[in-house]
Formats: structure tokens, C-alpha cells, sequence
């Protein structure tokens, strides 16, 4: 059995009533904050111990935090940070929880982040689901400002600092980091075309840094126990713990916070519980519904999850959000449902995605209540090679992976529900 | 005169204030949602004053209100009860939660009850997967989570509000 280790993001769970501010205070709170600001520490410094650590964006893409740090342009006034808690991936759960039972070391979090990177605003911006989350964050904010922990000449020092909350209204686009830019000033939320790319020209055409909720969470400890703490967990490339948020078909789902590095089955059958009714696993999704359908057999899940790892096995990591398929699902009926998502999140700007998700979605549905043909499912899967890297965002790329892996991986269940034999001949190669 | 300006006097200078000078275009969002508190949606009245309040046209202002899914420009329920049926949950019996809560409250997904106060519908992923089947309420006093339901806690629920709002009535 493998013992649970140390535990970063949900500590929480270790130490009880993190979540009132007197306990994060007699645990060290805040000692790191006050320190690099009074001592007026190098940001490069900072940035440094960050790059070292390992860390990696949470938000889905693993680019390392230090590095995205180290572009932000030194020319340009004023810096911001942008804290990304969309948090809208189907079977994504773990910014939440975050935010809600360990808010202190989040915000202590972005506040050094935002230090390091030399910004005197950071906005979060929290899906519009979220309404009470923000309304506890705005109160959170109000007793840092009166602790003297936000606002102007901190610790009798030129730096001031302040933190804003801004709610999105329901567009899992806006989790994209240029729609998000663009939703909080009021242009639709649709994304940008990079270069030039944030950290040059942001938030109000200032450089901006945006990272995910889990990502900046971590920064407050690292900067505190240093890179080289953190480095050591995990895995070489992939270092430090992650929440991997489990859902779908197993006894219990929830977020696990686990080393990167740790095998799919510690997770799925120790933690999880294995499947609902004991029944065989079929196919895990291991980044949400953008997620490759990965076939399930034993060197799968003794597969370590990590950024490396995953693309061995046909899947990426993502955003760690693992749904569980078991035997009582179809395929037709899954790509389905992920169609649906797509279809429905789609931002319209660019053809191959807005056109691409509407005729899959319109495939999968007419397969799915079994009036396909061969014929559709051939044409299904040629139209999602064609969602090629031609859209402006990686959402159009998102939106075919179920469907092309489901069809490929799983071909018999397609046949079965067609009554047709398919012919995989033309996308081939 | 700005009838939303005056009445929220006090939030909107908060708001307007999170963001920096010539940015007065940001506050459109929240401005939205302080519109939609008491009746869960924006007016033709209220567009035209988000619309002076931030220096936009009103037809920008209705594109912003169209594109997300949380803003409404028509009235349906006074309370909209958004179960979440997207993957995860479905895998967790979302879909057939959905279709016995609007077939004991004898309406269709999507429609609203006769007496105009709740809407019963299908949404995407709310982040609250690993408590399937859930839903959000989204009501004038926000939005609210409730988590691993059944049909009895959702029945009950309603009960609930029905009672509320005869009381207020
Ligand atoms: C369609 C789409 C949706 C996304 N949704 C989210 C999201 O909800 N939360 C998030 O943190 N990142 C999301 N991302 C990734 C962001 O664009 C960005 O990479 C991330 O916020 C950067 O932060 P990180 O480096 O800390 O991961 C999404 C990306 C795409 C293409
Ligand atoms: S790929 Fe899709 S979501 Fe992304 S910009 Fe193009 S249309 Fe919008
Ligand atoms: S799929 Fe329902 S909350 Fe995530």
C-alpha cells in the first residue's frame, strides 16, 4: 500500500479550520508574504526559486510558472495578474474546493505571485457558478485590507497591492486565457490571435501574467521551503503533488491529492474504491471531456500519471480531471454527450470549430438513437480530422479527441449500434 | 433619468472602482448581474442604462447579455433550477434524475411551471461532479449549489420555495 503523502494544496484536510483566518495565521500564515515584501526581496529572486521548483501550470498545458513569469515585459506599466478560476472542464472540481476550504493559502498565494511579478492589481475571474465563492472572497479581502496585508504602502513600504474578483456568466471559452482577457474588458469572450501573447500584451494591453487557481496555490509553500523542496516530489519532469479530480463510474469520486507521478490504479481502486457494483473498467478520461479515450488494461493503470507518462499510453494529462468509464457505457452514447459540450461551448469565431462541432454533434446524436450508417461514422470521423490545427484556440482541437479515439480505439461498438461493417480506409495514414 | 444608477448607487461606485480609468467598459458584466438581482432578468430599460453607465451602445450591451449563458433577456422562472446533465454527472444517473424531477412537477426539461416560479433545466458542468446528481439554484439572492440529490431533496426543495413565496405574496 502506498502511504499518502504530504499533502500541499488540501491541507485543510490535515489541519482543521485552516479555512478561519486565526488557524492560518497560528500556522505561519502570511509570515512569507510579509516577509519577501518587507525586506523588499528581488522579484528576480523569486521568479528564480519558482522556475527551479518545477512547477508547472495546473490549468491544463503544464507550461512552467517561472518561466511565463520571466516573459512578463519590464518596459510596460503596470503589470497585472490574472488568476484563472473558470474552472469548467467536465469533471473538473478541484479550484473549488481549493478556494473554498483553503482560501488564506491561495490568497497568500496570488499575493506573492503578483509581488514577484511586480503587479499592484490581480483580478480573479470566477465562473458566474461560483456567485458564493466570490461573495466569500470579497469578505476575505476585506480583512486583508484591514489586517494591513492589502492596499497601499504595505509594511510601510512603496508596494501596494490589491486583489478584485470579476464573475464570468457561463462560456467555458472564457476559461481560455485570451477570451478571458477579452470577457473582463467587455468584448466578447472570444480568443485572442497569439503572438503577441500575454505576458507582452494583456489585461488592457498591459503585460499579464495568468495562471490557474491550483497553480498559484502552491507558491506561498515554495517560496517559504524553496525549490528544492519541492522539486524533490513528484517526478523528475513533473514535480510536485497534484489534485487529480476523479469522477465518473467509480465507489468514490473526489479530488485526490496525490505526488505526480502516482499510477491511475493507486488512484482508481485504493482511493477511489474501484467501480460502482465491482464491474470492469473499460476507458479512462484522464483530462476531462477533452481527453483522448484511453482503452484500459493492466500497463494502463500502473501508467504513472504525469505530464510524460500519459502520452505513451494515447492521452494527455491535462487538467487531471479523470472520468472512470466502466462496461455499462457506450461509446456512441459518451461521444454523444461530449458532442453536446462542444457543440454548446464552441465561441463561433473560427470555421473549422464552429462548423466542425455542429456536424459532429449532429452525427453522434443520429448514431447514437441508432439511425446511423457506416457512412456517418466514416464521415464523423473525417470531419473531425479536418478540426485540424487551423482553429485559433485549442478548443476546436479539444472538441474531436473523444470522437476520433472512440471510433478508432473502440470501433466494434460503432459497428454494432450501425449494424455495418466501417471502413477506416480514408482516414488512414 | 438612470433608474438603475439610482437605485444602486452605492454598488455601482464599487464597482466601477475595481477597474482602472478609461476601463469603464469592464464593469458591463457585474452591472448585468446587479440589473438581473430582482427578477432574473435584464430589461430594455435596464440595457439602455448599463449602456450610459459605461459609455456603450445598447446593442453592445444586448450582445454581451446574448452571449453568456447565466444573463437572460426574457423572464422565465423566478427561480431556475439548473441540473447538470454533461458527462461525469450523466455517468452518475444526472439524465434520469433530471426527467423524474420535471415529470413530478409536470412540466417538460426546459419549461417553467404554470404559476411562473421555477424553470427546470439542463446545464453543462457546474464543477460539483463528484456529487452527482446536483443542480444550481439560481434565485434574486444568487446562486446556490446543492449537492447529491435525489428526487425526494429536490421535490422538497421546491415545496419549499412555493411556500416562501405564498408567504410573501
Ligand atoms: C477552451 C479552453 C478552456 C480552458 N479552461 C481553463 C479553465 O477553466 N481553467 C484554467 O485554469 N485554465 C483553462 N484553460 C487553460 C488556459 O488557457 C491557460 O493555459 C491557463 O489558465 C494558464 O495557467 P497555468 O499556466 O497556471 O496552467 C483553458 C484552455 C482552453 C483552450
Ligand atoms: S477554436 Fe472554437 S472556441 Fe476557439 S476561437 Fe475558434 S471557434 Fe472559438
Ligand atoms: S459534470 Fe456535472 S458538475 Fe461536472
Amino acid at each position: 500500500m502506498s502511504k499518502v503523502a504530504e499533502r500541499i494544496l488540501l491541507r485543510h484536510r490535515d489541519i482543521p479550520g485552516l479555512k478561519k483566518f486565526d488557524i492560518y495565521m497560528k500556522d505561519g500564515g502570511f509570515k512569507t508574504f510579509k516577509k519577501v515584501v518587507s525586506k523588499k526581496q528581488d522579484q528576480n529572486e523569486i521568479k528564480n526559486i519558482v522556475h527551479d521548483s518545477g512547477l508547472r501550470g495546473r490549468g491544463g498545458a503544464g507550461f512552467p510558472t517561472g518561466l511565463k513569469w520571466k516573459f512578463v515585459d519590464n518596459n510596460n506599466w503596470p503589470h497585472y495578474l490574472v488568476v484563472n478560476a473558470d474552472e469548467s472542464e467536465p469533471g473538473t472540481f478541484k479550484d473549488r474546493e481549493i478556494m473554498q476550504e483553503n482560501p488564506w493559502q491561495f490568497l497568500e498565494g496570488i499575493m506573492i505571485s503578483a509581488y514577484a511579478i511586480s503587479a499592484n492589481d490581480i483580478y480573479i475571474y470566477l465562473r458566474g457558478e461560483f456567485w458564493e465563492i466570490a461573495a466569500q472572497l470579497d469578505k476575505q479581502i476585506k480583512k486583508l485590507k484591514k489586517e494591513g496585508l492589502l492596499g497601499e504602502n504595505l509594511f510601510g513600504t512603496d508596494y501596494s497591492l490589491m486583489i478584485h474578483t470579476h464573475l464570468g456568466a457561463g462560456a467555458y471559452i472564457c476559461g481560455e486565457e485570451t477570451a478571458l482577457l477579452e470577457s473582463i474588458e467587455v468584448k466578447l469572450g472570444q480568443p485572442r490571435l497569439r503572438p503577441p501573447f500575454p505576458p507582452v500584451v494583456g489585461l488592457f494591453g498591459k503585460p499579464t501574467v495568468i495562471n490557474n487557481v491550483e497553480t498559484l496555490a502552491n507558491v506561498a509553500l515554495i517560496v517559504e521551503k524553496g525549490s528544492d523542496w519541492y522539486s524533490g516530489i513528484g517526478t523528475d519532469k513533473s514535480a510536485g503533488t497534484k489534485v487529480f479530480s476523479l469522477s465518473g463510474r467509480v465507489k468514490n469520486p473526489g479530488n485526490y491529492e496525490l505526488p505526480m507521478g502516482t499510477p491511475f490504479r493507486t488512484l482508481i481502486y485504493e482511493l477511489g474504491g474501484g467501480i460502482i457494483d465491482d464491474r470492469p473498467i473499460k476507458a479512462i478520461m484522464p483530462a476531462g471531456a477533452s481527453s483522448s479515450i484511453i482503452p484500459v488494461t493492466e500497463e494502463v493503470l500502473d501508467t504513472p500519471m504525469d505530464y510524460e507518462s500519459l502520452p505513451g499510453v494515447g492521452g494527455d494529462l491535462g487538467s487531471a480531471s479523470v472520468i472512470i468509464i466502466d462496461d455499462t457505457v457506450d461509446m456512441p452514447w459518451l461521444i454523444n454527450k461530449t458532442m453536446d459540450f462542444f457543440k454548446h461551448e464552441s465561441c463561433g469565431k473560427c470555421t473549422p470549430c464552429r462548423e466542425g462541432t455542429f456536424w459532429m454533434h449532429k452525427l453522434t446524436e443520429r448514431i447514437q438513437r441508432g439511425e446511423g450508417s457506416a457512412k456517418d461514422v466514416e464521415l464523423l470521423l473525417d470531419v473531425a480530422n479536418q478540426v485540424s490545427a487551423k482553429t485559433i484556440c485549442a478548443l476546436g482541437e479539444f472538441s474531436k479527441q473523444a470522437v476520433i479515439t472512440a471510433i478508432e480505439r473502440f470501433p466494434q461498438e460503432f459497428e454494432d449500434k450501425v449494424g455495418e461493417k466501417i471502413s477506416f480506409g480514408k482516414t488512414e495514414g | 433619468m438612470n433608474k438603475l444608477l439610482q437605485n444602486y448607487s452605492k454598488e455601482i461606485k464599487m464597482i466601477m472602482a475595481k477597474y482602472p480609468e478609461g476601463q469603464e467598459r469592464a464593469a458591463v458584466m457585474p452591472l448585468i448581474y446587479l440589473a438581473q438581482r430582482n427578477d432574473n432578468h435584464v430589461t430594455k430599460d435596464e440595457l439602455a442604462d448599463i449602456a450610459e453607465i459605461t459609455g456603450m451602445s445598447t446593442t453592445e450591451v444586448a450582445s454581451i447579455v446574448g452571449f453568456y449563458t447565466l444573463f437572460y433577456d426574457e423572464q422565465e422562472g423566478k427561480y431556475r433550477i439548473q441540473v447538470c446533465n454533461d458527462l461525469p454527472c450523466a455517468l452518475r444517473g444526472a439524465d434520469e434524475f433530471l426527467d423524474e424531477l420535471c415529470e413530478n412537477v409536470g412540466i417538460k426539461v426546459g419549461e417553467t411551471t404554470e404559476d411562473g416560479l421555477i424553470t427546470i433545466e439542463g446545464v453543462k458542468c457546474l464543477a460539483g461532479c463528484h456529487n452527482a446528481p446536483m443542480f444550481q439554484l439560481q434565485s434574486p439572492m444568487g446562486i446556490e449549489y446543492h449537492e447529491k440529490q435525489t428526487l425526494e431533496t429536490a421535490l422538497e426543495l421546491i415545496k419549499e420555495l412555493r411556500k416562501m413565496e405564498g408567504k410573501n405574496e
